[in-house]
């Protein structure tokens, strides 16, 4: 195949999935922009974003000191059952998101094993925590995966030169450890703020759906969606506050990349 | 590595001040002294509750009473207060949805004799059709004339579809046939004319209106806000929508509060002027002209059905009954 | 290390465990009723084959991609590679409306030529769906190939052409050999995450039994009615989505043991 034509093929196809859709919504969205800035502006899709905003930080901050000493664990650690470890790590990557919610309730609902704080008035599912759990699920892998290449790359030599100088564990990882991996640490929490902005199934499973409480921005998005009788600008326009965010997420990506390995 | 500090400085206070902004935002409208109640509802009701709400806060019992709505499904919506989803009370639009809750002791036994028999507004199954109705399109055998797409609802999840269903067998019954020839219509109308079953009564109406099928199987409140133009069939189901107070609640007093504004003739106002039909005798006076009580009206406790517990027995257990029957009877194996 | 076992028990192994025994919960003969019953069976047909079909066309596509991005160079092709990165960063749901707002009943994409009508409404189709499932499926090919056509070295086919080898042999022997690993490896993923999409196809899909519901919407609307034959289900999609991983990770080590050894 030719160069031009192989060229031809890969942009058409881009454009009939992926540009061609996009640029689709935004001229929908500006159909009706008042109903659109209307949808936006609701006091409860407010409260959503604002939701979805802490449920992220939240995840982010977990999940950046989870993956980066599991990646230490990973990469350094010399215990068996390592792989399995990697393995485990790697599972939310494959899980239905359906899945993920569904085993909160089976153990956080009032009828799931832990369901005593449910029955007791420690509210966990229908509420903000199942949502933060939620989230904090199907974001665990990525900052563990983009530290554990890199800390392999980097090898110990500056860490074991530190500490023959006399440095302490701790002075050696916050001055020599985490600066060198510190890209990658930036690109993992990228993905993990996308991830957890973006995330539909689980929520929607565990939150109740109650306005101007658990609803995330997602949610918020399908529920402009269900009460649209055919006008779908309210939902255009949501959905446009998060296409923004997310390519506003992939110009941060592009920016951030660590240099060697991707393209 | 002064600067690189900084960057982390930086970023933790970042968070650390997000943090704090998100959870000051979620937790101020706890802070007040005011009671909030926890309404758990079906979904197509929303933009009139929602006014309703708005209103009953101008009301002297109102002033100090948040109400906090999650909208869905029925039968969903009652499982998960079932599960623990916060309730002080719901508005559901299917008996068995509430009387699954007052097995699980959640609703008292009792709910139904409150005014009304815990009904708190009605609505009537209606056809939505197209524009000029090209299919000409008036009652129940022509909904399974080849060719005619019908949108309905999982009677699994949603209540509606189960009012529609009953309004077809009762329509069929009435019509002469017997119980087996009754349910060979259904059979048939599942088959051939069903295209599609969503999960609640919003999501239809979203169905029909993007252009699929050609008649909505629908609420009259609904074919009403969403500006379908609609026809009642002469043999219909009157809808009871139910209000009940959840037992544990530590709010019956305002949750009770509530349910009494929404019975007030000026509420039921409300109600009528956005397409619902009133039970309050003055409601009902003023907008009789906009709800037509056709003759082949049923209620559910009519003697071919027998009201709610057996209904859902005989018709509606995901386990074995006649719709369960009909929905595996449209397996075909390649789909 | 502690630390790394205990969070990863709690937040993970211990909702899984609890929904697997969930789904044991009336005994191993209610799993398989339940399992068995014709609705889930079609509705993880559905899923399967679906998946299977994006997943092959985006191997295609998404390789065809990667190489013109690696290979190839003209004017805003940065801009190219930042988009394949979108279905990934978007929410699924968006993602969605997204894809119904060019494929949907309002679609520009509507031909008539006489008496011949062609409109590329999708909306409750198996199309849609399809669609929906290429579009989140597209990064997780173009991103594992990337690197490895990148490191694959361009003298082998250069030596092959001048001995030559047409484009397609070049290509069929030379490099399709060397960046089948990659191929594979995105294939895997790109194929667990088809099977578990919710948020992509829910608004779209109209989740008709037996005609449109794929296993995760199955799931979605009757966790809260039968939370123990749901599980079931789960369990299945589990195993599945684990097999074809596993099956996938043997070939891929099959492939590249071969290369080394």
């Amino acid at each position: 195949m030719g160069r031009l034509s192989l060229r031809f093929v890969a942009l058409g196809y881009l454009g009939l999935l992926i540009i061609g859709p996009l640029a689709m919504m935004v001229l929908r969205t500006t159909e009706d922009l008042d109903g659109a800035w209307a949808a936006i502006t609701d006091p409860n899709t407010v409260a959503a974003f604002k939701l979805t905003l802490l449920v992220t930080v939240i995840a982010v901050a977990v999940n950046t000191v989870f993956g980066i000493v599991c990646a230490l664990v990973i990469v350094r650690g010399n215990i068996r059952g390592r792989g399995f470890l990697n393995a485990f790590v790697d599972l939310p990557l494959s899980l239905s998101p359906v899945i993920v919610g569904f085993s909160l309730v089976a153990l956080y609902g009032a009828n799931g094993w832990l369901g005593w704080f449910q029955r007791n008035g420690y509210e966990i599912i229908f509420s903000t925590p199942s949502i933060v759990l939620a989230s904090i699920f199907v974001t665990l892998p990525f900052v563990a995966r983009e530290v554990v290449p890199t800390l392999r790359e980097i090898g110990t030599e500056q860490e074991q030169a530190a500490q023959t100088l006399g440095a302490s564990g701790w002075q050696t990882f916050w001055r020599i450890t985490l600066p060198s991996i510190r890209w990658a640490v930036v690109y993992g929490v990228v993905l993990t703020a996308a991830r957890s902005i973006g995330e539909y199934g689980a929520v929607a499973i565990v939150s109740g759906n109650i306005e101007g409480v658990t609803q995330t921005a997602t949610l918020r998005v399908e529920d402009a969606y269900q009460f649209a009788y055919g006008n779908y600008a309210p939902a255009y326009g949501i959905s446009f506050v998060l296409a923004a965010t997310a390519i506003l997420v992939l110009l941060l990506m592009i920016v951030l990349q660590p240099k060697e390995s991707r393209h | 590595m002064g600067r690189q500090k900084l960057v982390w400085i930086a970023t933790v206070l970042a968070a650390l001040v997000a943090a704090a902004a998100g959870a000051a935002a979620t937790t101020a409208e706890k802070g007040s002294k005011a009671v909030t109640l926890n309404l758990v509802a079906y979904s197509t009701p929303r933009p009139v509750l929602t006014r309703l709400i708005e209103e009953f806060r101008k009301t002297p019992a109102g002033n100090d009473i948040n109400i906090r709505a999650s909208y869905g499904p029925s039968s969903a919506q009652g499982q998960a207060v079932a599960n623990g989803l916060p309730a002080d009370g719901v508005i559901l639009n299917t008996g068995n949805d509430i009387i699954d809750l007052v097995d699980k002791g959640l609703i008292n036994k009792n709910w139904d004799k409150q005014s009304y028999n815990g009904v708190v507004w009605n609505s009537v199954v209606v056809y939505g059709l197209r524009n000029g109705n090209p299919k000409k399109i008036k009652g129940w055998n022509d909904l399974t004339r080849p060719g005619v797409g019908v949108v309905t609802v999982n009677p699994f999840t949603g209540g509606i579809a189960k009012w529609n269903i009953l309004a077809a067998y009762v329509a069929q019954r009435k019509l002469g046939k017997t119980e087996k020839q009754s349910i060979a219509y259904l059979q048939r109308f599942y088959k051939e004319n069903v295209v599609s079953q969503d999960s609640s009564g919003s999501n239809a109406t979203n169905t029909f209106l993007s252009g699929k099928g050609d008649v909505l199987l629908t609420f009259e409140s609904e074919a009403i806000n969403g500006k379908i133009p609609y026809v009642i069939p002469r043999q219909t189901m009157l809808i009871d929508v139910y209000i009940a107070a959840i037992e544990k609640s530590q709010y019956k007093t305002e949750w009770n509060a509530f349910s009494r504004y929404l019975k007030t003739y000026p509420a039921q106002k409300i109600l009528a002027e956005n397409g619902y039909r009133p039970v309050d005798k003055r409601a009902i006076a003023e907008f009789r002209k906009k709800f037509p009580v056709r003759a082949g009206e049923t209620k559910i406790n009519d003697k071919l059905l027998g009201g709610w517990q057996n209904v859902t027995k005989k018709w509606f257990d995901p386990r074995s009954s006649i719709m369960q029957r009909i929905a595996v009877s449209l397996g075909v194996p390649t789909g | 290390m502690g630390f790394v076992t205990t969070f990863l028990f709690v937040i993970v192994v211990l909702p899984i465990a609890a929904i697997v025994w969930t789904s044991t919960g009336s005994g191993w003969s209610g799993f398989w009723e339940v399992v068995s019953s014709p609705q889930a069976v079609a509705a993880l047909k559905l899923t399967m084959i679906l998946s299977t079909l994006a997943v092959l066309t985006t191997a295609v596509f998404g390789t065809i991609i990667a190489w013109v991005l690696v290979r190839d160079s003209f004017r805003g092709k940065s801009v190219v590679n930042a988009i394949i990165d979108l279905p990934f960063a978007l929410p699924t749901i968006v993602a969605g409306l997204v894809i119904m707002a060019l494929y949907g009943p309002r679609t520009p994409i509507d031909v008539t030529i006489g008496s011949f009508q062609f409109d590329a409404n999708l909306t409750f189709t198996r199309g849609a769906i399809y669609v929906a499932l290429l579009f989140v499926a597209l990064p997780f090919v173009v991103r594992t190939v990337q690197p490895v056509l990148i490191e694959l070295d361009q003298e082998l086919e250069d030596a092959a052409k001048s001995l030559g080898a047409s484009n397609l042999a070049t290509f069929r022997r030379v490099v399709l050999p060397g960046i089948l690993p990659g191929i594979l490896s995105g294939v895997a993923m790109a194929f667990a995450r088809a099977v578990g999409e919710i948020g992509a196809i829910v608004l779209i899909a109209g989740n008709l039994p037996f005609k449109t519901e794929v296993a995760s919407i199955h799931l979605f609307y009757r966790i809260e009615q039968d939370p123990e034959g749901s599980a079931a289900v789960a369990v299945v999609l589990l195993a599945l989505s684990f097999t074809v991983l596993l099956g996938i990770g043997a070939l891929r080590w099959l492939v590249t043991r071969h290369e080394r050894g």
